[in-house]
Parts: structure tokens; sequence; C-alpha cells
């Protein structure tokens, strides 16, 4: 892997995909020939809060807005978010991966959160499953927001050697008390992404959002942290902004090398206790142990 | 150093955004406030002449003849500093108009209609500027339910209404707002010698710290207990919370048909197409 990445931290206008397809391809045309791939954040195609523009503002991977990106592919990898509409018709949280004119593949957010100020399960499917995108420029493990503050989101990314996580996110900007510095949610995040670039020792490239949706505000801090958990590149501040790194191969097996977490990891112990925790798990495998009996 | 205590430098920022994004959301880059002379309005005006530029912010003055005329004063001396545009409204024909020739004199209902005339003065100059009307109405105010609805719990966007008095307070500081405005009592000043707390019955200080663990993080009745605060308290301010729950939702409106607004038919102000 040896990768031009930048992340962009928009302000996408809720609902209004034309102005938001706009500002992708404003921002695809300004890196495309300096970078390999740039990553949008969570739902940077509509807007986050949609409610019941859920259903309006949905797109089929074929729909003919968004032949411009496809085009743009060709030149340049693009992971973007947006509404899909299955073809079965259900709406999911998604980030399209496209490349060299086509849809290399498609994450759709597994942990919708519906809690608090959150309403996704209202308003979404929600995806099934963790795989990695094969690129020309890498093995990339997309991730979108919620998903990564489940462990088992990123350690299945982990488990299939990814070279690079791919967290789009819309995280709201909150807590403001002393002592700082910054938002509170934004330092919980650089946690929780500097944690997962050192617990699988991987890339990771964050692009959140910024701007604000009926009084609540996006906390932006979009950025690209190396397998050492280093901050190569950041969005300072609240603003629309792009941030670039060279992700490659070499620092990984570096880091790899000096500490072989993935070689070292026993993923059959947590199998095992799955099986008790997970019904269906369990089931099978006394089914398994009643046939070898 | 308090619990409450904010980094006011951040939430400036943050409001400054707001205002900007929520105000050219609605087309608008104008507001328009009432100037009371105390601390939350001074407030939403230096944030509103940050965002958009003092010459953008119509500050209003809406005295009443039994007003405490240091109100005027203290709105003045803000409106002065921060170079607002400012337009004097005297209320009393309008409200006495209807006090007087109704005979009202019971001082809730007074200071309703007062605060009931002020929006009304407000929602019309807001089309006159051409300006949103931004309310001034903070965290402790809007739980207590020590408002008006209709009244000044009437605007479009609220830059205070996440942000408890003590809060307000750290703001005001980090604004440089004269020290006149900030070390007053708080008072709605709708009738003589009206104070907020004398009015509460306990002071914002105590009400606050009681308010951000019962409400931001949660705390039950005992735990409030074991944190030191006396029990009565916290049941009386608890019940205030719930008996003004009705200021701070939308109309209740009855389900009747497949989708009814406010229940199923759900979309932001921010609508976009």
């Amino acid at each position: 892997m040896d990768c031009r990445l930048v992340v962009a931290q928009t302000n996408p206008r809720l609902g209004d995909l034309g102005a938001n397809l706009e500002e992708h391809l404003r921002h695809v045309d300004a890196v495309v020939g300096s970078a390999d791939l740039i990553l949008f954040p969570e739902l940077s195609l509509t807007g986050y809060f949609l409610r019941d523009q859920v259903e309006e503002v949905a797109l089929r991977l074929d729909d003919a807005r968004l032949r411009p990106l496809l085009e743009r592919s060709q030149r340049i990898s693009i992971a973007f978010g947006f509404a899909e509409r299955s073809p079965e018709g259900r709406v999911y949280n998604s980030l399209a991966f496209l490349e060299d004119g086509r849809v290399l593949g498609v994450h759709r957010k597994v942990h919708l959160v519906t809690y608090g100020l959150f309403e996704e399960g209202r308003d979404f499917a929600a995806g099934e499953s963790f795989s990695i995108v094969e690129s020309r420029h890498g093995r990339f493990g997309p991730l979108i927001c919620e998903d990564l503050w489940h462990a088992p989101s990123a350690y299945t990314h982990f488990l299939n050697d990814a070279d690079a996580l791919l967290v789009a996110s819309a995280s709201p900007a909150r807590g403001v008390e002393t002592p700082g510095p910054g938002l509170a949610s934004q330092r919980t995040w650089n946690i929780l992404l500097s944690a997962s670039a050192l617990l699988y020792r991987t890339w990771v490239a964050y692009a959140s959002r910024v701007g604000w949706e009926d009084g609540i505000g996006f906390g932006g801090g979009s950025r690209i942290l190396d397998p050492y958990a280093n901050p190569r590149a950041t969005v300072e501040g609240l603003e629309s902004g792009l941030a670039q790194a060279r992700v490659d191969s070499a620092t990984l097996r570096r880091a790899r090398s000096e500490v072989p977490l993935r070689r070292d990891e026993k993923p059959w112990i947590l199998a095992t206790e799955l099986a008790r925790h997970v019904p269906l798990l369990a089931a099978l495998r006394a089914e398994h142990a009643l046939q070898h009996e | 150093m308090s619990e409450l205590d904010i980094q006011p430098e951040l939430v400036a920022e943050l409001l400054v955004s707001f205002l900007r994004e929520e105000v050219a959301s609605a087309g608008l880059g104008r507001t328009v406030l009432g100037l009371s002379g105390g601390i939350d309005s001074a407030v939403v005006a230096a944030l509103c002449a940050r965002a958009f530029g003092p010459e953008n912010v119509l500050s209003v003055l809406l005295p009443y003849r039994l007003s405490n005329p240091e109100s005027e004063r203290d709105a003045r001396a803000v409106g002065e500093q921060l170079g607002l545009p400012m337009r004097r409204v005297d209320i009393s024909p309008m409200a006495d108009g209807y006090l007087a020739a109704q005979g009202v004199d019971d001082a809730r209902r007074r200071g309703n209609v007062l605060a009931r005339c002020r929006m009304t003065v407000l929602y019309d100059l807001s089309v006159e500027w051409r300006g949103l009307v931004v309310g001034t109405s903070n965290k402790s105010e809007i739980l207590l339910g020590y408002s008006t609805q209709w009244g000044d719990g009437a605007h479009a966007l609220n830059p205070l209404g996440d942000l408890y008095k003590h809060q307000v307070y750290e703001l005001a500081r980090h604004l440089g707002l004269p020290e006149g405005v900030i070390e007053k009592p708080p008072s709605a000043d709708l009738f003589e010698g009206q104070t907020d707390e004398a009015e509460l019955g306990f002071r914002y200080a105590d009400a606050d710290r009681l308010l951000q663990r019962m409400v931001d993080r949660r705390y039950s009745e005992d735990e409030l207990v074991a944190a030191g605060f006396e029990r009565d308290f916290v049941r009386a301010i608890a019940a205030r919370l719930v008996a003004n729950q009705f200021k701070r939702v939308t109309p209740v409106i009855a389900k009747l048909s497949r989708r009814s607004i406010g229940h199923d038919f759900r979309y932001l102000r921010d609508w976009k197409r």
C-alpha cells in the first residue's frame, strides 16, 4: 500500500443532494492528481438529521446522479456517505467506495444509533457485516461513526488484515465545560481513534463533518493517524477543509514488526466465548457436540 | 471553580457559528432582539454583534411606564458599547389599552401581558428589519419555567438555551460586557422591586448546581441528597421541572390521520430540497 489519502471535512446542506454533490466534486477536483483516495464524512451527500427526508433523498447505487462521482473515480478513489436504497427497497446509512469508474464496495452502517438525540434506528435499516474493500491503493476497512464504538467492528477488519480503517462520522459537538481544552466529544473521539490505531496497529483515517442542523453542531476533528497513533494530518477548527497524508505499507510493516499484535492474536478464544454468549452459536455448538459424541 | 464552569472562548465560537448558520438557513443575515438591561439579552446582543456585525443587529428597548429606569439606562449602555442600532418602543399605551380597560391588577397576569406585548413588537419589527427574533432565555429559566409562554419564551433561535445562569455570567465576563449589567441582581422587571431570586425563593447558584446534576447527569433523588442537597429543595425543583414542561413543547395536536404534524410528519426546521 502506498496511498496519498485525503480526509474531507465538509458541511453538507440538509437534504440538498444537488448542492452537496457539487461540493463533493469541488473537493475531488481540487485534489485529483495529487491524491489517490478521498474520504468524506457520514451521510456527506445528504446531511445527517434527515428524519422523514430519508425516503426522499435515498439513492440506488445505479442512480444517474452518482455518475459524475463515478466518472471522477477513474482518476481518484472516492468514499462518501449517503442514504442508500437497496434493490429490496430498504434504506441504509452507507459509505460507498468508488474506484476505476465502478462501485468497489459499500459499507452499510451496522450500529445505528438510537438513544439520546439519535433516531437512526427509526429511519434506517441496519447493515449486517464488515467487509474489507480491496482497493488498488490498499486494504481498507470502512466504518461509520458508532460502528467504531463497538469493539468487534474494527476487530473484524483487524482479523482481515486491513491496512487502514476508514471512519466516516457525523458526531454532534458537545461538552464545553472546563478544563477542556476543546469539546469533550472531540477529545473522546481522539482517544477512541488513537486507541484503535494502537490496538489494531493500523492507519486510521477519520472524516467528520461540521456545521449546524436545527441547533445541533457537528464537531469536526478530521484526521489521519499512523499505526503509532501520531496524527499525520488534521483539519483544524470547526470549519470545512481537507487534510492529506501519505499512508504506506512500510510504516505498517515496521509498526507490526515492533509489536506483532495481529500475529499473536488468538481469535479462537473469542470464538469459544461467543459460543457461550450468543444463543444460536451455543445451539450450533451443542448440536455439533452431540453429533460427535 | 465550579463543576458548571465552561470554556467561554469555545462557547462563544460555537454560538457565533450557530447564529450565522441558522440565520442564513432562514435566508436572512440580520437579527432583532429586546435589550432589557439584564445580562442575558446583553450576552445575546454581543454574540449577534460578533456574528453579523453590530449594524445588522437591531436592539429594541421596550420600557413600560412602571419599569425601573435603571433597566433602560443599562440597556442603552450595552447597545452603545456594542454599537447596535437602537429603537425605543414604549409599550405602556398598548399594554394599558388592555390592562386598564379590563381592570387587570394581578401581578402575574400583568407581567405576562407585558412580556407578550414585547413579543408582539419584536415580531412586528422583525418584518420591517428583515431579521430573525433571537431569544435570550437561559437553561436555568427554561427548566424552572421562569418565563412567559409566547412572551419572552417566543423566538426563532436561542443561543443561551443550553447555558445555566452561572455559565451566562462566565460568558458575559469573557465578552467584556459592562460590570453594572453583570453585577446587578437578575430581574424580569415586570413589577417594581421584582428580582428573580426573591420570586423563585432560591438562588440561581444553588438551582444551577442541582439542575446540572439532576438533568445533565441524571442523578436520582437519593443520589442528589447523598451529594449534599436538601431533600425538600430537590423535590421542589423536580416539581417545577415537571410542572413547566408545557412551556417547553410545541402545541399538542390530536392525531387523527395517517400522518400527523409533530407525531409522524417529522422534518427539521432546516429542511431543504
